[in-house]
Parts: structure tokens; C-alpha cells; sequence
């Protein structure tokens, strides 16, 4: 309801197109962004699944970013499961833009074993670990704190990013595990035309990521993880919405063969301001 | 009963999370409508390097109107439809920016004023920067007292 309340909004819309890699942009101050997004994958020695995600994105200071995400999935032929939820924090370290921008990024996961978003991959995660049936999978729970290190440039129109991860799981000893994620993206027309439009090409961002596990404390390195390369495109349309696909290739054995990711996403602007209203705030 | 427990809790931490952070906008507005902590005075830290750039659309007789497309969805929200000043943004019909070089408001819109609320815009592209360059210089000053 309050969504729909907020539907007057205007549009606010330059989204990244990357699913798994960050750069250092955040939500702009008051904005929310509402955000849906799915992540097919086919099994070997299982079922294939679609895991997808809710993300509710608040900016709510132009240094920090505070998100919340609903994690489910589908494996066909098996069940349809709620899988848990994460809460993740972006703070901006720096005031102005350098040639690379760091920005801290702190989460929260209470999620179970039957999460398949793969909105990261970390430490030993491997396509093995999916092929449990959901029954076993649900029956183990997992509270983490993920931390990465945004870094960001952008030149010319290009985007660079590369985030490294460290996450550690808060319960039952189990040691740091580490991951990463790299981005390289352009949109496909650097100046704005004069018109409002939904096709012109500056509407159209482009790329590719890479993300993969770096395994854990005790086995650092690349033995017995997983790796990903997929291309990224995202569409801003000038109506507020972003639309984002991504086909993601796995890049060893212990790889998904495929992923296919896509996601719709719409922001609101004046969120923050618009809620205090409502409660008697300044408007 | 696990799972309307563990529905429940985030139920909360979103509702916590969200007027956390809309509290924090809160003190966000306030700051940048005092005068004293006004954005204006940041257009006076642009090195002379930046502020003595030129804006390499000048000439483009479409960049003024781009740059009104790019107003309305970027910036309106806070400066205001006119760019008269908004509910965060102040005035860009100001002295203040009217005066600035283009290379100033340039820098500016590069490099935010993040601790008082104004985001880094380094996410457009330079040509859509100096885009919007081209129309807020094409605005002029306001004839009515600025907002801040």
C-alpha cells in the first residue's frame, strides 16, 4: 500500500547492470529502490532450481546505503522454500571521487542451506552443494557476517570494480572464508539525446562480471571452488523502471554449467521524506 | 511457527532499518538547509585546475536540452522542478551558481557534497555532466529570493 501510495513519484533511474559485483555508487539520499531479482541454474547430479530475491534499497544518507533482502527458491521436481534474509550496509569512505573509490560493505545473513541465490560465492561453494533435496538442505541454518571492500573507478564512461569478501560464519567455529567479485561496464552511449526516450542507447548499460570462491582460512586458494564469468546488461528506462539480464557461464567443473540471471527493479524517490510526512515530519 | 518467527523478526529489523535510515535523511535536510552548512560555499573548493575547465558542449545547440531531460530525472527531487530549490537541493537559479564556471559546476557534480547530502554524480557519463552544465547555466539567475 505504501508503495502504491508512492507511485507518483519521479524517476530516478541510472542503475548498475551488475548482479554479483558492486561499484561504488549508492542509493540516493530518501530514494528507495524496490527490487526483484532470479537466479535459474541447472544441476548436475540433482535438480535444477530457480533461487530469486526481494531487495528493499534505502538511501539514507548520500555515505551510507541500507538494504534488506528476502531470499527463496524453487527446485523443480522438490519444493518451493523461504530461505532466509540478509541485512547489508554500504558506508562511502572517501567525500569526493579519487581514481579509486572505497566503500565498506557490512552483512548480515540468516539464511539456511537451502539458499541459492548465489548473490556471492565464497570460500569451497561448489554446484555439489545444491544437489541435496531442500528437506535435508532447510534442516541447516547459517548466520554470517560478510564483509567486502568496494573498489571502484570509473573513466571515460568505463566502470571498474573489484570487490574482494571475507565472510564468517558467527556460529559453530567454521573459520573465514573468502570470495571475489570484478566487474568491467560502459554505457552504450555516453551523451543524452534531447528527447525522452526508452530505447535511445545511453538507456542501455553493458558488461561482464567475474566471481568466484577463494576458499578458507586453512586452504586459501583456488583448489575446490567455483568460478563464473557472465555478461551483464541493464535497461533504465526513463519510467523509474530497471530492467537487468544476465547469462553466467560456469568456468570449471565444480561450477553450475549455467546460470541464467534476470531481475526488475523500480526506485522511489523522496522515499524517506515522503514516510516522515506521514508521521508529522518536514516534508 | 519457525518460519513466521524468523518472517516476524525481519518484519522488525526492516522497520527498524528504514526509520534509522529515514532519520538519518532527516538530519540530512536539516543540514542542508541551514545556511551555514550551505552547498554554495563548496563551490568556492573547486581546484583551479577544474574550475578553469571548459565545457566542451558549449557549442552543442542540443546540450541544454539533454541536460533538461537529465535534470528532470536526476535532479528535480531535490532542487526542484524549476531548479529553484527543493525540499533538500538548493538553488541552482542562485548567484552563487549562476556566476560559477562551468568547470566549477562540473567539479561539483563529479564530486558531490556527500557529508551534506548531495550524491557523487560521477555515475554519469562526463558528456551528460557537462550536459547538465549546459542547462543550468542556461537557466539564469531567479527573479525570485533564493531557497536554500
Amino acid at each position: 500500500m505504501a508503495l502504491l501510495a508512492l507511485g507518483g513519484l519521479p524517476a530516478q533511474a541510472q542503475e548498475s547492470p551488475y548482479f554479483v559485483t558492486y561499484d561504488h555508487y549508492l542509493e540516493e539520499p530518501g530514494s528507495l529502490e524496490v527490487e526483484y531479482f532470479s537466479n535459474l541454474a541447472t544441476q548436475r547430479g540433482g535438480r535444477s532450481f530457480d533461487a530469486y530475491w526481494i531487495e528493499l534499497e534505502y538511501g539514507a544518507t548520500a555515505w551510507w546505503t541500507t538494504e534488506l533482502y528476502l531470499d527463496a527458491q524453487s527446485t523443480f521436481g522438490d519444493s518451493t522454500i523461504f530461505t532466509g534474509f540478509r541485512l547489508e550496509n554500504r558506508f562511502r569512505l572517501l567525500k569526493s571521487e579519487h581514481v579509486i573509490n572505497p566503500v565498506l560493505y557490512v552483512e548480515y545473513e540468516q539464511i539456511s542451506e537451502a539458499d541459492k541465490i548465489m548473490k556471492e560465492i565464497e570460500g569451497h561453494d561448489v554446484e555439489a552443494d545444491h544437489a541435496t533435496p531442500n528437506a535435508i538442505l532447510r534442516q541447516g541454518h547459517n548466520h554470517e557476517l560478510e564483509l567486502k571492500l568496494l573498489l571502484s573507478s570509473t573513466r571515460y564512461g568505463w566502470n571498474f570494480a573489484v570487490n574482494p569478501l571475507a565472510t564468517k560464519p558467527l556460529t559453530g567455529g567454521d573459520p573465514w572464508e573468502f570470495g571475489y567479485a570484478m566487474g568491467v561496464s560502459r554505457p552504450l552511449a555516453l551523451k543524452a539525446s534531447a528527447k525522452r526516450c526508452s530505447l535511445c542507447r545511453e538507456n542501455f548499460v553493458a558488461g561482464v562480471e567475474m566471481y568466484g570462491g577463494l576458499g578458507d582460512r586453512p586452504s586459501f586458494g583456488l583448489w575446490q571452488t567455483s568460478h563464473y564469468l557472465a555478461p551483464v546488461v541493464a535497461w533504465n528506462l526513463p519510467s523509474n523502471w530497471t530492467l537487468r539480464l544476465s547469462p553466467g557461464f560456469g568456468l570449471n567443473d565444480h561450477s553450475h554449467q549455467f546460470l541464467l540471471r534476470w531481475g526488475i527493479s523500480r526506485e522511489f524517490s523522496g522515499f524517506g521524506s515522503k514516510v516522515a510526512s506521514w508521521f508529522g515530519g518536514r516534508r | 511457527m519457525i518460519r513466521s518467527a524468523i518472517v516476524g523478526r525481519a518484519a522488525v529489523l526492516l522497520a527498524a532499518v528504514l526509520l534509522v535510515g529515514i532519520a538519518a535523511a532527516q538530519t540530512t535536510n536539516s543540514e542542508t538547509q541551514n545556511p551555514a552548512n550551505s552547498v554554495y560555499a563548496e563551490l568556492a573548493k573547486a581546484p583551479a585546475k577544474a574550475a578553469g575547465r571548459h565545457n566542451p558542449l558549449e557549442a552543442d545547440p542540443e546540450a541544454a536540452a539533454a541536460g533538461a531531460k537529465l535534470f528532470e530525472l536526476h535532479c528535480a527531487e531535490c532542487h526542484g522542478a524549476t531548479a529553484d530549490g527543493g525540499k533538500k537541493g538548493p538553488s541552482l537559479r542562485a548567484q552563487e551558481v549562476q556566476q560559477a564556471t562551468p568547470g566549477t559546476l562540473f567539479w561539483l557534480l563529479t564530486n558531490g557534497v556527500v557529508r551534506k547530502g548531495m550524491p557523487v554524480w560521477s555515475r554519469l557519463p562526463e558528456p551528460q555532466r557537462w550536459q547538465l552544465v549546459s542547462y543550468i547555466k542556461s537557466l539564469g539567475p531567479s527573479q525570485a529570493p533564493a531557497k536554500q
